[in-house]
């Protein structure tokens, strides 16, 4: 790939934290809500300061926090800020920084992440590639079906079925929370860490079942044109066995655009898995965003909707540039 | 010589209608989508002539219990009786969507025409915008509006607002792209040789010819402003003393309904959202196959 190239996406991954950055920093200002005298309003009916304190205390913070100077001023320092990767602060758990919540969360999140989308991604794809194609057994093909079926119902309420049935009615798996209560966190203890797996197999299995069934369809669609290419009757000419085939013609070629489709969807799984965390009240980036939701602590919620565009849009461009590896035919322009 | 009269033998030529429902046996998706949107459509209208709304708002009924024969769905923590939160939860959340959906699909076949009709500075504006935004996940803007709106003021008209908002980038897209291929087609030349102004074009010749997509598009507009307006209400962004199906299931995970045993409480809502989804994902598949006459299978 041409560096040339390679500068253009950056261009464009630069342009799109730009944008995201704006519409969080100028949609919030849009409303008339004053986060921190609402806030402090708030600690005044429960502390019992007096208004003229309330006034004095919101001044010193606009002041520390630079609300009093021009809004264009605010704007480029907010853009300096984010290119330090500097949140602000949370006003709930103050003087926890929004990174700070972030770092605490993310762990949770990104294994949950990476174990579905991989297990959601693999399986998926061997089924969409074993159901087009014709010299699997019967009951193999129809192995996809299901997931197909499923494919309308999203990880939440997938989540909310889980819970009812597995859950609730054969009380096989824990209702939610990160580790049974009473449990002191211990890394080092093999009991601990199997009831992190119990409590985490619920939640991945909601998000996985949603959504193996888009995996099976592009696949699917696929496998067919591909089965229909020269190359593919020449190899099965040759004498190849199906195994190899399958693997390295049929399968190889398919899923090249399956992992452009992986970028397009991390938008998506990403929100899903949040929206599930929540749900299952796990101590990731969801429960974070929901509790903020919550407590009206808003410099959260927009440094984490902020984190996750960026790291979104930043994966995005990874996974684009790092297509030629995958694709030989791309390395030659 | 005699001749012979051959009498003409009737060409049997199906009536429309069973053209139409043989069309229909083909297209299954379609049908089933349909019917279950039918049927949910009939649970709503029923329940909205025959149940009291206030009913389905806090305080209606004794908290916290099962399914019976005279609370059929139960009744919430908060004393709602939760088969008219369905019922009103069901309409609401329908609107919404229909409401996002409409707009979105209108911006979207506007925006979509410019682009594509009038190309150069206006289309590489429009395609420009469109591609920036579409790597920011919509919903988390979406969770920066709605978050920044007062709780109290939030109502469902607000909801679909939120969700539009960042809506409308998928339809332009599709639209453009149709737009771009009808253009070329010969009967646009014959109409442009012909000195048919740009508008007769656009509203006689192209526009009809597009409508199966721009039907295709709606639903499934439809579909994601549902989706994305039930996601804010499951984080609890929604409008909260609302029976809104996602306000529904928050309130119950809030509260703990299944550690509580309180099952029937989150369950009956995810079960109609499925219904209302699952149907939708549906009818777009099949108006799809009804749109593109490639992917059409034959009889």
């Amino acid at each position: 790939m041409s560096l040339k190239k390679i500068l253009g996406r950056l261009l464009f991954l630069i342009l799109v934290i730009w944008a995201a950055s704006t519409i969080t920093f100028f949609i919030p200002r849009l409303s008339p809500r004053n986060p921190i005298r609402e806030r402090f309003a708030e600690l005044a009916r429960i502390g019992g300061f007096s208004p003229q304190d309330l006034e004095t205390i919101v001044a010193s913070y606009n002041t520390k926090f630079g609300l009093d100077k021009p809004l264009i001023q605010q704007y480029f320092d907010y853009i300096a800020s984010i290119a330090r990767f500097d949140l602000g602060v949370s006003l709930n758990k103050y003087p926890k920084t929004v990174i700070d919540l972030i770092m605490e969360s993310l762990p949770w999140t990104i294994t949950l992440l990476l174990v579905t989308t991989i297990l959601s991604f693999v399986i998926g794809n061997l089924l969409g590639a074993v159901a087009a194609w014709p010299r699997a057994p019967g009951w193999l093909r129809s192995l996809a079906t299901p997931f197909v079926l499923l494919m309308g119902v999203p990880p939440v309420l997938m989540g909310v079925l889980l819970l009812f049935f597995i859950g609730f009615r054969l009380k096989l798996l824990p209702l939610g929370s990160a580790y049974s209560t009473g449990l002191v966190p211990d890394w080092s203890s093999p009991a601990f860490i199997w009831d992190v797996i119990k409590h985490q197999i619920m939640p991945a299995l909601a998000l996985i079942l949603g959504s193996v069934g888009g995996w099976v369809l592009s696949m699917r669609g696929m496998g067919v044109t591909i089965q229909g290419e020269d190359y593919v009757l020449f190899a099965e000419h040759k004498g190849l066995s199906g195994y190899v085939i399958f693997k390295d013609y049929y399968l190889r070629n398919a899923l090249l655009p399956q992992v452009t489709g992986l970028a397009l969807a991390l938008g998506t799984v990403v929100t899903s898995n949040i929206v599930v965390e929540s749900l299952f009240g796990l101590p990731g980036l969801g429960r974070v965003l929901s509790q903020a939701i919550q407590a009206n602590d808003f410099l959260v919620i927009y440094g984490i909707v902020l984190f996750i565009t960026i790291a979104v849009a930043t994966l995005m461009v990874v996974v684009e540039l790092l297509y030629p590896l995958l694709d030989p035919r791309i390395r030659q322009d | 010589m005699t001749t012979v009269a051959i009498s003409q033998p009737d060409v049997l030529r199906p009536s429309r209608l069973v053209l139409v429902l043989r069309y229909l046996r083909r297209n299954q998706s379609l049908v089933v989508g349909l019917l279950v949107v039918l049927a949910l459509a009939v649970f709503t209208i029923h329940g909205m002539l025959t149940i009291d709304p206030k009913n389905a708002y806090p305080l209606a009924a004794p908290p916290k219990l099962p399914p019976s024969a005279k609370y059929p769905f139960g009744t919430d923590f908060f004393g709602r009786d939760l088969y008219a939160a369905m019922v009103v939860g069901l309409w609401q959340t329908a609107l919404i969507g229909i409401i996002a959906g409409a707009i979105g699909t209108l911006i979207g076949v506007f925006l979509g025409f410019t682009s594509a009709y009038f190309g150069g500075a206006i289309d590489a504006a429009i395609k420009g915008v469109c591609q920036i935004l579409t790597p920011i996940p919509a919903f988390l803007i979406q969770v920066v509006i709605a978050g920044s709106i007062d709780k109290r003021e939030v109502t469902i008209y607000t909801m679909a607002f939120i969700v539009v908002l960042l809506a409308w980038m998928n339809p332009t897209l599709v639209i453009r792209a149709q737009v771009l291929s009808m253009k070329e087609r010969q009967f646009v030349s014959v109409a442009k040789l012909s000195g048919m102004g740009d508008l007769g074009i656009i509203f006689q010749e192209i526009l009809p010819n597009l409508l199966p997509f721009i039907a295709a598009a709606f639903v499934g507009q439809v579909f994601s402003s549902m989706f994305a307006s039930f996601y804010l209400a499951v984080l609890g962004l929604g409008p909260l003393r609302e029976p809104l199906l996602g306000n529904t299931i928050w309130a119950a995970q809030s509260q703990g309904a299944f550690f509580n045993g309180w099952w029937w409480w989150p369950l009956e809502p995810a079960i109609a959202m499925v219904l209302i989804l699952g149907s939708l994902a549906l009818i777009n598949m099949g108006l799809d196959e009804l749109a593109n006459p490639r992917i059409r299978r034959t009889e």
